[in-house]
């Protein structure tokens, strides 16, 4: 039947022959398919989302629980050394922790005393742990005598092996921990004097050396100071020159010239901003290096370009008949611009600089070349003194081996994305609430 | 000046119909190269309304715009000529379009009021040339411009919703409001009526009738009923000339060109 159908425009039944039916299911099977295409395509990067984040949340969880020990301390006064009646809180600060906390392990531990032990006792707890109870002693010297239980922090190698995240069953010299320190922990589980909590050194510490010290305060403070620079910088710069360039300036080579360079720099890689911040910002103007201010004013430089570009499509996006209203009725040029159109603009502008705050805030590279992935082991107090950053922060811990970086490494990159939804989410929240529309 | 003193005063030159408001002489438009009018020749009278009419592309809107300089918002177009408003060249240095676009305001093919509100709308013109003295008397001229551009009733408990939520007869209805409201001399309108259903057209056109006797009108339309009904003389344009001009009555039923009487016939455009 198909090849006697007459393709003539005369002929009836065009559009109802079988060939047309033909044709129909044709169209109506490409159109399938390329939907399947598409659904294949977002199952793909779902799945591999997914994988992504399963890795990272399985690898990183733990990190946000730490494991403590509960101990009874006898604070013994022979451990420190007073010469009043009443102990100076730098007699009580000059006391024998180690020893303290040795013998009160000792007291807890069964075949403490076995030769070779004193080792593996030192392995248990902490550094922390002696802070601990320096701060206990320090806020209630009243206790110096008595029998004092608290919970103390265990070491990073007890951490990783109480939360399983190191094997057991491995010959003892490829272990961290002894297999003594296992049966400890063993007998300490039995007592009910070990488990894990909260892990709040995570965000109230900054770097250490000791896994279990190290939190992220530090390189989210860091990461403050950035965002404030970069926001209060890039923001009212990008989106006046977006104004500028999109409302008020000649169209002329000059300025198309600049609007080139401004796509242009929009794909220059962040490290060659950093290699600029290095350069003009710490070496031709001698700020500090590894500050915060530095690392705001080369993100700014990176972000800038962005936040431009946004701003200018969402301007160029104001329909005409309400620039032509405004006109109409004798508003000047910047009349018009600031009653009508920036309005109608600001959600996508906001937009836009969040989104490029965002990015800025997950930038690495120029932090690495400007000196922000340093060992820093304070929160910075200013723009000015020494920080990492979170991204830095990352890079940093990546770097080490130890399981006790591995899951901070994790946990750190949680923490970021947790940053990143919520600045994402208040994108979308600002771009919902001043939405209008004509 | 005040509002009201000025509006009177329009109300007594209303005696002087016949007089020139505004004169086009040899005004050549380009864009870019092309160019889309060839030296136009045309007088706006005192408190008329005029009509223009041809196929469309023939410039109409254009000449329309130059009448304000709202031409001057596109980039690539070039303007020669002379214009001018009271005897005084509205392209002369000394004039400014901003001010000029009070004096003779416009109200678009689409209803575009801005996403604001009713009372918004209408209090922007006034608002922005602060001619008011206070919240009451802002209130008064929204209403009195929504009462001649017979929207009060349709809006007057609702002035504080969107603009954009009236139909399209209501909108178009708000834009002479706020154009109105600014308290012209001349008001151009560029098709207003073609988005619009014959009773929202019917309710413009009574509009125009009613609000003529203070305003100069000048009107773009593709009606030829429309024309005939609304205005005092009728101009018609073909390929970017002005190719007569007359009382409508006469362009209608006794056109001197050809190419007028073909068109009004509906033998092209
Ligand atoms: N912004 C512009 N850029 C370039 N050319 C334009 C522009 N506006 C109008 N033109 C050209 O100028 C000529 C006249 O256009 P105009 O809009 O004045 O016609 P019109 O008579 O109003 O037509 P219509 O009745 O369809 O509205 C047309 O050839 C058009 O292509
Ligand atoms: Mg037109």
């Amino acid at each position: 039947m198909t090849d006697t159908t007459p393709s003539s425009f005369t002929t009836h039944g065009l559009h109802t022959s079988a060939a047309a039916q033909a044709r129909m299911r044709r169209r109506y099977a490409a159109e399938r398919r390329f939907r399947l295409y598409g659904i294949a395509a977002i199952v793909a990067a779902l799945g591999v989302l997914a994988v992504l984040l399963f890795t990272i949340v399985s690898q990183g969880y733990t990190a946000f629980v730490n494991t403590e020990i509960e101990l009874e301390v006898y604070v013994d006064p022979a451990d420190f050394s007073f010469e009043g009646t009443t102990p100076t809180s730098e007699e009580i600060g000059a006391g024998n922790y180690r020893n303290l906390l040795s013998s009160a392990l000792q007291e807890n531990l069964p075949d403490a005393d076995a030769p070779g032990a004193a080792r593996d006792l030192r392995g248990i707890l902490s550094g922390q742990a002696y802070r601990q109870l320096r701060e206990t002693l320090l806020a209630d010297p009243s206790l110096i005598g008595q029998r004092v239980s608290m919970s103390f922090l265990a070491s990073s190698d007890i951490d990783q092996a109480f939360k399983g995240n190191t094997p057991r069953d491995v010959p003892e010299e490829r272990r961290r921990v002894s297999n003594l320190q296992y049966e400890w922990m063993d007998y300490l589980e039995n007592q009910g004097q070990i488990s894990t909590s909260f892990n709040s050194n995570l965000f109230t510490q900054a770097d250490s050396r000791q896994p279990e010290q190290a939190g992220l305060w530090g390189a989210i403070v860091g990461s403050f100071y950035l965002m404030l620079v970069v926001a209060v910088l890039s923001i009212p710069l990008g989106v006046g020159a977006a104004i500028y360039l999109e409302e008020f300036a000649p169209k002329n080579r000059l300025t198309s010239f600049i609007e080139i360079n401004i796509n242009n720099l929009a794909a220059v890689p962040s490290i060659i901003f950093g290699l600029l911040g290095l350069a003009v910002f710490i070496q031709v103007f001698g700020l500090p290096r590894s500050a915060p201010l530095v690392g705001g004013l080369a993100l700014t430089l990176m972000t800038l370009p962005t936040i431009i570009i946004a701003a200018r499509a969402s301007l160029r996006s104001i329909p005409p008949s309400i620039r032509e209203a405004a006109y109409g009725l004798g508003a000047s040029k910047m009349q018009m611009v600031f009653h009508h159109v920036l309005p109608l603009a600001l959600p996508g502008i906001l937009t836009g600089s969040i989104i490029g705050l965002a990015q800025a805030l997950g930038e690495t590279a120029p932090l690495l070349m400007i000196g922000m992935n340093a060992f820093i082991t304070s929160a910075p107090d200013s723009m000015f003194s020494p920080s990492t950053a979170l991204p830095s922060q990352i890079y940093i811990w990546a770097d080490s081996s130890e399981r006790g970086f591995v899951e901070r490494t994790s946990a750190g990159i949680m923490v970021l994305l947790g940053f990143l939804i919520l600045m994402n989410a208040t994108a979308i929240f600002l771009r919902k609430r001043f939405e209008k529309r004509w | 000046m005040n509002y009201e003193t000025k509006t009177a005063e329009k109300l007594m030159a209303a005696e002087n119909i016949g007089e020139t408001k505004m004169q086009a002489r040899d005004v050549r438009v380009s864009y870019g190269d092309t160019e889309a009018l060839h030296g136009v020749n045309l007088d706006v009278r005192h408190n008329e309304v005029l009509a223009l009419i041809g196929p469309s592309g023939c410039g109409k809107s254009t000449f329309l715009r130059c009448l304000n300089r709202m031409n001057d918002t596109i980039d690539i177009c070039r303007i020669s000529g002379e214009i001018t408003l009271d005897g005084q060249n509205i392209y002369d240095r000394s004039i400014d379009p901003v001010q000029l676009r009070a004096r003779v305001g416009m109200v678009f093919q689409k209803p575009n009021p801005f996403p604001k509100s009713i009372f918004d709308n209408v209090a922007y013109g006034p608002r922005i040339h602060g001619f008011t003295r206070d919240k009451e008397e802002l209130r008064q001229i929204v209403e009195t411009s929504l009462r001649r551009a017979g929207l009060w009733k349709e809006v007057h408990d609702r002035l504080d919703e969107p603009g954009t939520g009236l139909s399209g007869g209501q909108q178009q209805r708000l834009c002479i409001a706020r154009a109105i409201a600014v308290n012209p001399e001349v008001i151009l309108m560029d098709e207003p009526c073609s988005a619009l259903d014959p009773i929202a057209t019917a309710l413009i056109e009574e509009l125009i009738d009613e609000i003529k006797q203070s305003y100069t009108i000048v009107i773009v339309t593709h009606n030829m009923q429309q024309a005939a009904r609304v205005s005092r003389r009728t101009a018609f344009f073909h390929l970017g000339n002005l190719v007569e001009v007359g009382e409508t009555e006469q362009i209608f039923t006794n056109p001197g060109d050809q190419r007028t009487q073909d068109y009004i016939t509906g033998r092209f455009g």
